[in-house]
C-alpha cells in the first residue's frame, strides 16, 4: 500500500539530491540549473501527493504553474550560461567568485 | 515740574543719528557733510544736557525716573531701557556732551589728511551715544549696554590705524583686559539679582539694605558677605574700564588710537565710566567696608605706582596716559573712603584738563609732523604759542595749584582720605600725597621737555619743497620721515579748529573747580544720587573747616601737598630745564629703579608670559590633545576605522561562490525550520 509518506518521504529524497547536487558540484553551472529544477520537481511530486491524497485540486493547478515558471525560469538561466560562456569562457563554478567581497 | 521724556531722548539719540549718517552714508555725504552731522547731533545733545542740568538744578526740576521701553520679559524679569536723570547723570551729560563736542570740533582739523575722515566721525559720535546711555540708564541691564557699547567703540577706534601692528596689538590687548573686568561686573549684576530680585536702580537702592546679614556660599567652610561680594565684583567691572591696578595695563598701549579720541575716550570720559558706576551703586557700596578697603587700597596703588612710571616715559602721549592712570586711581581712592562727591567733582575736573592736555600734546604732534618722542622736541612755545600757554594751565590744574579747578578736586580728596578711619586709609594717604610730588614732578617735566629749553631737532630745510601734503601720507606711520627728530620743515601752531577747543577746554580747566567746590562737595548738590553713611561721611568732617573757595585755596598754600607739589616743580624745572644732565646721572646713579619703571614693574611681561602664553600653550594643548587626538583620532576617524574594521571581517564571508551563498541559505533555512520546531515542542 502506496500511503501519503512514501510520497513525502520520495519528494524529501529528490530535495536533499537537488541539495547536494548545488553543494558539490564545483564544476558545472549547467548541474546547478538541473539541481534547481530538481528541486523545483521535489516540490512538484508534494504538491501532487497532497493533492491526490486530500482530494483537492488545487495543488494540481499549483503544478501546471511551477512547470510553466520552471521552463521560464531554465530558459533564462540557459541564456545566462550562454553569455556567461560567451564572456568568461567558463561555466566552471569555482572560478565564477567576481563578487567576492 | 518734571523733564520731558522727547528732550532726555533727543539728547540720546542726536549722536547715533549723526553716527548712522557718517558711518553708512559717509560716501554720499562727503566729509564736509559728515563732520556737519555728527557735530549738529552732539552739538544738540550738548545744548540740550546744559539745557537739563540747568532745570535740576535752578529750574526746580524733578529728577526723572521712567522705563520708556521694554526690551524683554522672562518670567518676572524685566529688561526694559529707561533714563533716570538726577544731578549726578545731568553733570556727566553735561561732561560727556561738552568734552565729546570739543573733541568733535577739534577732529577737524587733527584728522583733515586720513582717509578714514568720516569713519571716525561716526565712530566718536556712537560713542557719545554709549556713554550716554551708559550714565542716563535706570537699569543694570542698560547700564550693561552702555558699558560693552563704550568698550566696542574703544576697540574699534584704538584699531583705527588697523594696518598698524601695535594698534592691533593693543586693541585686542584692551578687548582682552577689559574683558576681565566685565566678566566681574556681569557677575555683580547677576549677584544683584539673585539677592534683590530686580535689576532696577530705584528698587534695588531701596530694597539695598536687605543685603545685610545674607551671606553666599562660594567657598567651602566660608560664607560670604554678600554686599561685599557684589561690590568687590562690580568693582572688578570697574577695575577694568578704568584702568586701575592690576587691569591697568592696556590704557598706556591704547594711546595708539588717534590722540582725539585718547583725549575724549581714554582719559576724559570712557574710563571714567567705572568712577561713575561706583559713585551711581553708593546705597549699596555703603554697606559694605571690606569691599570700599578694597578699592581704597587698589586705588591707591593706582595713584602712586603708575604715576611713577611716567616720570620715565619719553612719548608725550604715554606720560599723559600714565597721568590719567594716577589720577582714575585718585578718584578710585575717593570712592574707597566714601567720598563720592569728591571723585565724582575730581572726574569732572579731570575730564577738562586732562582732556586739554591731550589735545593740546595732539596739537604738538601734529606741529612736530607726528613726532611724539619729547627726546625730539624743545622750545617748541615760540612756534606754537597757544598750545604752550593751554597746556601750561592744563598742568597747573593737574599738579594741584591753588585756584585751579584740579586743586579744589585733589585737595579735598587727600584731606578726605586724612579724616578717614578705613582699613587701608594710611597707606592711601601716604600714597596720594606721595602722587602730588610725582604728579608735579611729570607734568613739569612734559612742559620743559616740550616747550622749553633747547631745540632738540632740525629742519631740513632743502626738503621744504614737498610741502603740507607730503606728511599727509606719514598718518598711519608714526616715523614717516627718515631719521627720528629731522624735521621736513619747521613746527608750526595748529589750525583755529585745534586751538578753538584748547581754549574752551582751558577756562573750565581754570575756572570749575572755584565755582563748583562749595555745593558739589560740601552741599547737598547730588541729593539723593549719592548716598553717605553718617559714620562715613568724611566730606562732611572736611566741610566743617570749609569757608568757601577762596578760603580753601588760600588755606591750600600753607598744607602738605602744595609744598609737594612746589617740590615737584622745583625738581622738574631744575633738572631739566637748567640742567639736563643732571637725568642722565639720576639715571645711572638709580638703575635698578629706572629699568623697574621704564619696564611698568615688568607687568606686561608678566601678563603676557603667564596669561598670554599660558593660554596659547593651552589652547595648542587642546588642540593637540582634545581636538587633533581625541575628536579627530578617536571620534571621528576612530568610528570610522571601527567600521572598517568589522567590515574587513565581514567580507571574508562574501566569498563569491555561489555553492557558499546556497549553504547559507539552506542552513539558514534549517535554523528557522528547526527554531519553529523547537518552539512548537
Amino acid at each position: 500500500m502506496i500511503t501519503l509518506s512514501h510520497f513525502i518521504v520520495l519528494g524529501a529524497i529528490l530535495f536533499c539530491i537537488a541539495v547536494a547536487g548545488l553543494f558539490i558540484n564545483r564544476k558545472n553551472v549547467i548541474v546547478l540549473l538541473m539541481a534547481i529544477e530538481l528541486m523545483l520537481l521535489a516540490v512538484n511530486t508534494n504538491f501532487v501527493a497532497f493533492s491526490r491524497f486530500f482530494g483537492d485540486v488545487g495543488g494540481q493547478v499549483f503544478v501546471f504553474f511551477i512547470l510553466t515558471v520552471a521552463a521560464a525560469e531554465s530558459a533564462i538561466g540557459l541564456a545566462i550560461l550562454v553569455l556567461l560562456f560567451r564572456n568568461r569562457s567558463t561555466i566552471n563554478v569555482a572560478e565564477i567568485d567576481s563578487m567576492k567581497g | 515740574m518734571s523733564l520731558s521724556l522727547s528732550i532726555l531722548l533727543t539728547i540720546a539719540l542726536a549722536p547715533l543719528v549723526g553716527s548712522i549718517l557718517a558711518g553708512l552714508f559717509g560716501k554720499v555725504i562727503g566729509r564736509a557733510g559728515a563732520h556737519t552731522a555728527t557735530i549738529l547731533g552732539v552739538a544738540i545733545a550738548c545744548g540740550l544736557s546744559f539745557y537739563v542740568l540747568f532745570q535740576l538744578v535752578w529750574g526746580g526740576a524733578q529728577n526723572f525716573n521712567q522705563d520708556i521701553y521694554t526690551w524683554f520679559e522672562i518670567g518676572r524679569f524685566h529688561a526694559s531701557v529707561g533714563f533716570m536723570v538726577d544731578r549726578l547723570t545731568a553733570m556727566m551729560m553735561v561732561v560727556v556732551t561738552f568734552v565729546s563736542l570739543l573733541v568733535h570740533l577739534y577732529t577737524i582739523g587733527y584728522m583733515s589728511d586720513d582717509p578714514g575722515y568720516q569713519r571716525f566721525f561716526s565712530y566718536i559720535s556712537l560713542f557719545t551715544f554709549s556713554m550716554l546711555m551708559l550714565v542716563m540708564s535706570n537699569n543694570f541691564m542698560q547700564l550693561f549696554f552702555g558699558w560693552e557699547a563704550v568698550g566696542l567703540v574703544s576697540y574699534l577706534l584704538i584699531g583705527f590705524w588697523y594696518k598698524r601692528p601695535t594698534a592691533i596689538f593693543a586693541n585686542l590687548k584692551a578687548f582682552l583686559v577689559n574683558r576681565v573686568g566685565d566678566f566681574g561686573f556681569l557677575l555683580g549684576i547677576s549677584a544683584i539679582l539673585y539677592f534683590l530680585g530686580t535689576l532696577d536702580y530705584q528698587t534695588a537702592f531701596d530694597h539695598a539694605p536687605e543685603l545685610v546679614g545674607k551671606t553666599l556660599q562660594i567657598t567651602q567652610n566660608h560664607a560670604w558677605d554678600a554686599a561685599t561680594v557684589i561690590g568687590v565684583l562690580l568693582f572688578i567691572g570697574a577695575m577694568g574700564k578704568s584702568a586701575q591696578v592690576p587691569l591697568h595695563v592696556w590704557l598706556p598701549d591704547s594711546m595708539e588710537g588717534p590722540t582725539p579720541i585718547s583725549a575724549l575716550i581714554h582719559a576724559a570720559t570712557m574710563v571714567t565710566a567705572g568712577i561713575f558706576m561706583v559713585a551711581r551703586m553708593s546705597p549699596i557700596f555703603e554697606l559694605t567696608d571690606a569691599a570700599l578697603s578694597f578699592i581704597l587700597v587698589i586705588g591707591s596703588t593706582t595713584a602712586l605706582f603708575t604715576g611713577l612710571i611716567g616720570i620715565v616715559q619719553n612719548d608725550i602721549k604715554r606720560v599723559i596716559a600714565y597721568s590719567t592712570l594716577s589720577q582714575l586711581g585718585y578718584m578710585t581712592v575717593a570712592l574707597g573712603v566714601s567720598a563720592y562727591s569728591g571723585a565724582v567733582f575730581h572726574l569732572m575736573t579731570h575730564a577738562f584738563f586732562k582732556a586739554l592736555l591731550f589735545l593740546g600734546a595732539g596739537s604738538v604732534i601734529i606741529g612736530m609732523h607726528h613726532e611724539q618722542d619729547m627726546r625730539y622736541m624743545g622750545g617748541l612755545r615760540k612756534y606754537m604759542p597757544v598750545t604752550w600757554i593751554t597746556m601750561w594751565i592744563g598742568s597747573l590744574a593737574l599738579a594741584g595749584t591753588p585756584f585751579f579747578s584740579g586743586f579744589y578736586s585733589k585737595d579735598a580728596i587727600i584731606e578726605a582720605v586724612g579724616e578717614s578711619h578705613r582699613w587701608g586709609a594710611g597707606y592711601a594717604y601716604f600714597c596720594v600725597l606721595a602722587g602730588v610730588f610725582v604728579t608735579s614732578l611729570y607734568s613739569f617735566r612734559l612742559l620743559y621737555m616740550t616747550f622749553h629749553g633747547k631745540e632738540r631737532f632740525t629742519v631740513e630745510h632743502k626738503a621744504h619743497g614737498h610741502g603740507h601734503d607730503a606728511h599727509a601720507d606719514h598718518h598711519d606711520d608714526d616715523h614717516g620721515h627718515g631719521k627720528p627728530g629731522v624735521l621736513a620743515h619747521a613746527p608750526h601752531e595748529s589750525p583755529w579748529v585745534v586751538t578753538v577747543p584748547l581754549v574752551l577746554l582751558a577756562i573750565p580747566s581754570v575756572l570749575i573747580g572755584f565755582f563748583t567746590v562749595g555745593p558739589m562737595l560740601f552741599g547737598d548738590w547730588f541729593g539723593k544720587a549719592i548716598h553717605v553713611n553718617e559714620v562715613n561721611n568724611v566730606l562732611a568732617e572736611v566741610g566743617h573747616e570749609f569757608h568757601g573757595a577762596l578760603g580753601m585755596a588760600l588755606h591750600g598754600f600753607t598744607a602738605a601737598p602744595f609744598w609737594l607739589a612746589l617740590a615737584g616743580f622745583v625738581v622738574a624745572t631744575y633738572v631739566y630745564l637748567f640742567n639736563p644732565s643732571v637725568a642722565d646721572k639720576a639715571k645711572n646713579a638709580l638703575k635698578p629703579v629706572y629699568e623697574l619703571l621704564n619696564h611698568k614693574y615688568w607687568i606686561d611681561e608678566l601678563y603676557f608670559a603667564v596669561f598670554a602664553k599660558g593660554g596659547v600653550k593651552l589652547g595648542e594643548g587642546l588642540s593637540k590633545v582634545g581636538d587633533t587626538a581625541i575628536i579627530d583620532g578617536a571620534v571621528v576617524n576612530g568610528s570610522a576605522h571601527l567600521v572598517q574594521r568589522i567590515a574587513g571581517g565581514a567580507r571574508r564571508l562574501q566569498s563569491g561562490f555561489l555553492f557558499h551563498y546556497a549553504f547559507a541559505m539552506i542552513l539558514g533555512l534549517i535554523l528557522l525550520l528547526g527554531g519553529y520546531w523547537l518552539i512548537g515542542q
